[in-house]
């Protein structure tokens, strides 16, 4: 089997070849590899055989090609209605070519799987909303990408996140120490203005575990200043974990099953270890996803929960807000246009719709809906990694104008978006189209809007004393 | 001829359509993986319930989605093809004389007014169907001979039916192409796409559940379809 040294059908285990990958400046010899990939067709067949149950072999087979699902896809829409960005038309073309040919495809077929699997769909999973037989495309490419992953027909980006899971229980190189380090450095630049202000790393049977996304660590440190700063005005008794604090899974966009499940156990293990009451994860929304709706499956925990109840980030704010652990001062909610962009993983697929518009009902006065929206809207154009890989860049920012047009339509400049691949992609939006708006998590928005109770507020005459 | 096709080859359509179709039941059911499929089926029965039925409860209803209010012509043209295609047969007079002659029992009946109008209303939504998949050109791309033989098959009783009830050519000769063709309907179902005559009811029952038990049905009212 012909595999290049780079591009190759085996996941990435160690820091030697992560970074060997990672030097390969935008994947450039790795792309050049791929076209030498060999495709191990039997394999390939076996694997399907093994993991095609009866649920998507009947998708497969049922879908009455009648096209109701084409003006649910936004890259559809986005791409002047291209009868090729029907749902059902790439996965049929894709994966339903393969299974039709028992998994002897070529090389040049399989490169185009990943393009479409990678760059035609975010897996937003808004399709299957919209067929009549219940088809969830974004399912389907779910699984395509496993397929895709285990020929390593994966895009660099993703192959490389996958590598980072596994090397370090985390997206991004940041080790442990580097984790816990970032958090002492964050308590003791914010001590100043929040006395008291700490960031309890391993405390036993605290209230709440909070978990992040490693790009808070590595390049926003302040978001967990943040969230700190809001535990501490809400009294909470938190800690994080020294290991198991990523919640996010590159793995779970690269197709990497293996690696979904060793960084979720990671997490899992803290909070065995720990026995917090609850765990509360970042404003992220695939985080949430990955670790506490299909976690719980790629460990085999029957249940389908994680070990302990899990809140995403909006579901502790509207708690906070709604108990008044947190109080908004009313004169200094937002008065101007705001909307807020529903993020698929946790709205969609998670159920929150109605947590976010409690959250808005007491920070906003004028909160308008995009539309469509809750469980319906639209991806907000890089999901699914889509953001993060550099060779369909300018497929992404083609995506992206169902979004920028979505928000135009509300007459908002101020769009909340609680997680970190809406955030990106709004950021990225603004950047590309220049349409004036401004984009936001949660978090600094209440700081800056909650009452500081006087016993936690900075003592000013002590200082003097 | 006659007594061959509604005799021994009748029996044999009637078995295969109802053996097939408990086989692609039990199949699909025992196909079923709570971990490949990523859905806890069996932890949560209320929850499942629920979201079962209520994704295939809105489906049923006209408009009773959002998808079929996006898409009102296909909406109507499905609606009145199924509904014909459903109530028509199973009605009929003239099917539940034969019915009543070889089994002693029929159902209610409705008149042959009735049923040559709702035949009229199928042909006809047969061919807008058809003419839907050559004008949209997402459609076009999507479609193949296949779809468009699975149409032929479920409208050919129809076409037939008809010609033998009036009488239009020789009635001998529409009466057993037309029975002919109604065996070919029913012993298509279990092998074909029109399998979702059963899977429909589960797949929209799976997704439902997935919906309900895992995506957010515990924590929401229920995924507004
Ligand atoms: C398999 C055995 C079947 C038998 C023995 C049978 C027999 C008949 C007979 C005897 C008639 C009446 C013709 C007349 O008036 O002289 C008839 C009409 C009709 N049949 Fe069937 N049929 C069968 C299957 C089906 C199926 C599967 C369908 C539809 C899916 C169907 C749809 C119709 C319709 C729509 C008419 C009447 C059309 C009209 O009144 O305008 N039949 N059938
Ligand atoms: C309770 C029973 C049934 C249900 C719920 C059902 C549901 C559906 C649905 C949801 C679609 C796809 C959406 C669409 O194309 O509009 C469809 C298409 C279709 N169904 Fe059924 N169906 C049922 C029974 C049948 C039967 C018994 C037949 C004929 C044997 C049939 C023939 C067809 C055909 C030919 C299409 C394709 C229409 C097209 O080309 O667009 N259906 N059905």
């Amino acid at each position: 089997m012909a595999e290049g040294i780079l591009c190759n059908k085996s996941p990435i285990n160690t820091k030697e070849e992560l970074y060997a990958l990672l030097n390969d400046k935008s994947g450039k010899q790795y792309y050049q590899q791929m076209k030498d990939l060999e495709v191990d067709g039997d394999a390939l067949w076996a694997t399907i055989q093994k993991s095609m149950k009866s649920r998507l072999k009947t998708w497969l087979e049922i879908c009455a090609h009648c096209g109701m699902c084409a003006d649910s896809c936004f890259l559809y829409l986005a791409n002047d209605k291209d009868p090729k960005q029907v749902p059902s038309y790439k996965i049929q073309s894709t994966l339903g070519e393969i299974v039709k040919r028992k998994g002897q495809v070529d090389n040049e077929f399989m490169r185009h799987v990943m393009d479409v699997a990678w760059s035609q769909c975010t897996c937003c999973n808004r399709c299957g909303m919209y067929c009549p037989f219940g088809i969830d495309m974004g399912v389907m490419f779910s699984y395509l990408r496993g397929l895709c992953f285990t020929q390593g027909f994966v895009p660099w980006e993703m192959k490389i996140g996958s590598g980072m899971h596994r090397v370090f229980r985390a997206q991004m190189d940041v080790t442990s120490e580097d984790w816990v380090d970032t958090c002492e450095w964050m308590a003791e630049e914010y001590e100043d203005d929040w006395p008291g202000l700490t960031i309890p790393v391993d405390k036993e049977d605290a209230d709440i575990i909070y978990t992040v996304n490693a790009r808070e660590p590595k390049h926003y440190p302040e978001d967990l200043a943040e969230a700190a700063i809001l535990f501490h005005l809400a009294g909470e008794n938190w800690t994080v974990p020294s290991e198991g604090w990523e919640e996010t899974s590159l793995a779970m966009f690269a197709g990497d099953w293996e690696g979904c499940k060793l960084q979720v156990e990671s997490v899992y293990d803290a909070i065995i270890r720990l026995r917090p009451k609850r765990m509360v994860v970042t404003e992220c929304g695939h985080a949430y996803r990955a670790t506490v709706i299909e976690g719980p499956y790629w460990t085999g925990r029957k249940s389908g929960q994680p070990p302990v109840e899990t809140l995403h980030y909006v579901e502790w704010v509207a708690e906070a807000l709604r108990t008044g652990k947190i109080k908004i001062d009313p004169a200094k909610k937002i008065k101007e246009p705001v909307t807020y962009q529903d993020s698929c993983n946790y709205i969609r697929n998670a159920g929150l719709g109605d947590i976010a518009r409690e959250i808005m009902s007491y920070i906003a006065e004028d909160f308008r809906e995009m539309k469509p929206n809750r469980e319906h809207n639209f991806c907000c154009g890089g999901g699914g990694g889509f953001n993060g890989i550099g060779c369909y860049r300018e497929q992404r920012n083609k995506g992206l104008i169902v979004k920028r047009d979505q928000i135009l339509e509300t007459g908002a400049k101020l769009v909340i978006s609680p997680c970190h691949n809406c955030w990106d992609a709004i950021r990225d939006l603004e950047e590309v189209f220049k349409i004036g708006i401004r984009w936001s998590f949660l978090k600094p928005l209440l700081i800056e809007m909650a009452i500081v109770p006087e016993h936690l507020k900075v003592q000013e005459e002590e200082e003097e004393a | 001829m006659y007594a061959f096709v509604t005799g021994p080859l009748a029996w044999l359509a009637f078995g295969i359509f109802f053996i097939g179709l408990i086989y692609r039941a039990v199949w699909y059911i025992r196909g079923l993986d709570w971990k490949a499929d990523r859905v806890a089926y069996t932890e949560y029965p209320s929850y499942g319930f629920r979201g079962a039925v209520r994704s295939i409860f809105f489906w049923l209803i006209p408009f009773g989605t959002r998808s079929w209010r996006f898409y009102p012509g296909m909406t109507i043209l499905f609606f009145v093809f199924h509904i014909g295609l459903l109530f028509t047969p199973v009605f009929l007079r003239a099917h539940n004389m034969i019915l009543a002659e070889r089994w002693g029992f029929s159902l209610p009946v409705i008149s042959d007014t009735t049923a040559d109008f709702l035949t009229i209303i199928v042909l006809a939504a047969a061919v807008f169907i058809i003419l839907r998949r050559i004008a949209l050109p997402e459609v076009r791309n999507l479609t193949t001979a296949y779809d468009i033989l699975l149409i032929v098959i479920t409208a050919a009783p129809f076409l037939t039916g008809l010609f033998a009830y009036h009488h239009i050519g020789n009635y001998q000769f529409w009466l057993i192409v037309h029975i002919l063709s109604g065996e070919i309907w029913l012993i298509a179902i279990p092998f074909t796409k029109l399998s979702h005559f059963l899977l429909f009811f589960m797949s929209r029952a799976q997704l439902g559940m997935d919906y309900g038990i895992k995506r957010g049905g515990m924590k929401s009212k229920g995924l507004a379809w």
